[in-house]
């Protein structure tokens, strides 16, 4: 392959020398975007060792419930990659699907997140808030913070399904999907780790 | 084009997710099970990374990618506990905030 073809394929595709510019590019934010959720974890751990009466998680939180959103989310990643594989056969029908239905994953994810924290904030005797203890705080940050990341992530799903449903990715032209894979991929991990951290420990 | 996919056999996606599944189910487990607390940090802690290594490696597709992805990847990580590290001595100093009663 000549050079000139080289460097023209070298935004997009992977050579020996690259990934790709948007795959890197892409992995490149979410490092530093993993700094942003490290910093609040840490704060969040720092914080917690620090203090003296904190409350355990299971009894004031819905550990079973969001078990359960945790799953979902789980499963919102397998259908991206269930979405990316099927461009990758071709299947431009497939992938619409897929990606639709991870949209809907994430949106029952933060439709659940949502009532988690209608049912805290409005609680009776003991509602949890920002300003009400370091517990609530931290709780509403961190998940705030992640919910954002989802929300995001749906409109962002939505502008490639769009995409995808006029016929816009191929078999051989599927770099923005992986690429929205690996944003998806990324929200779930960070779930993973706030889950385990907040709710779990 | 995308030569690097075509040599490898895609991974069974089906068995990560069961495998997620089931460590979702462990740490529900662990968390309720009544040993010791550190134990039960360390263990729901190396959960925690394994199952974010699992969606990194096969969902992310990083286990096939070149070994400088990798290394740029495992950045964080490596900040994130120097970041921790840092932060030790603060959260273990018990200083008392209130000023001294007269």
């Amino acid at each position: 392959m000549s050079h000139a073809a080289v460097m023209n394929h070298a935004d997009r595709y992977e050579t020996g020398l690259t990934p790709g510019w948007g795959k890197l590019m892409m992995w490149l934010f979410l490092c530093s975007d993993a700094m942003s959720f490290a910093g609040l974890l840490a704060a969040y751990g720092a914080v917690r060792i620090f203090g003296t009466e904190w409350p355990v998680p299971a009894h004031v939180l819905d550990v079973p419930l969001t078990a359960l959103n945790t799953f979902i989310l789980i499963c919102s990643s397998v259908s991206m990659v269930w979405g990316l594989s099927a461009i990758k056969r071709g299947s431009q029908r497939g992938l619409v699907i897929w990606l639709l239905m991870t949209m809907l994953g994430g949106s029952i994810f933060l439709g659940i997140q949502a009532y988690e924290w209608t049912h805290l904030l409005t609680h009776e005797t003991h509602p949890l808030s920002i300003q009400s203890s370091l517990f609530g705080a931290t709780f509403f940050i961190l998940t705030g913070f992640h919910g954002c990341h989802v929300f995001s992530g749906v409109v962002y799903l939505g502008c490639i399904a769009f995409r995808a449903a006029r016929g816009g990715y191929t078999r051989e032209n599927n770099s923005s999907v992986e690429i929205v894979g690996l944003y998806w991929h990324f929200v779930d991990l960070i779930w993973i780790l706030v889950f385990t951290f907040v709710y779990l420990i | 084009m995308t030569h690097h996919e075509a040599e490898h056999k895609e991974p069974r996606y089906g068995m990560v997710w069961v495998g997620l599944l089931v460590l979702t189910l462990v740490e529900l487990w662990v968390a309720q099970c009544g040993m010791p607390k550190i134990g039960i940090v360390i263990s729901l802690c190396a959960l925690a990374l394994v199952k974010a290594g699992m969606v990194a490696a096969y969902f992310m597709h990083l286990k096939f990618e070149k070994y400088a992805l990798i290394l740029i990847v495992l950045s964080p990580l490596l900040l994130s506990a120097i970041l921790y590290v840092g932060l030790m001595p603060d959260s273990t100093t018990h200083t008392h905030w209130l000023p001294p009663q007269p």
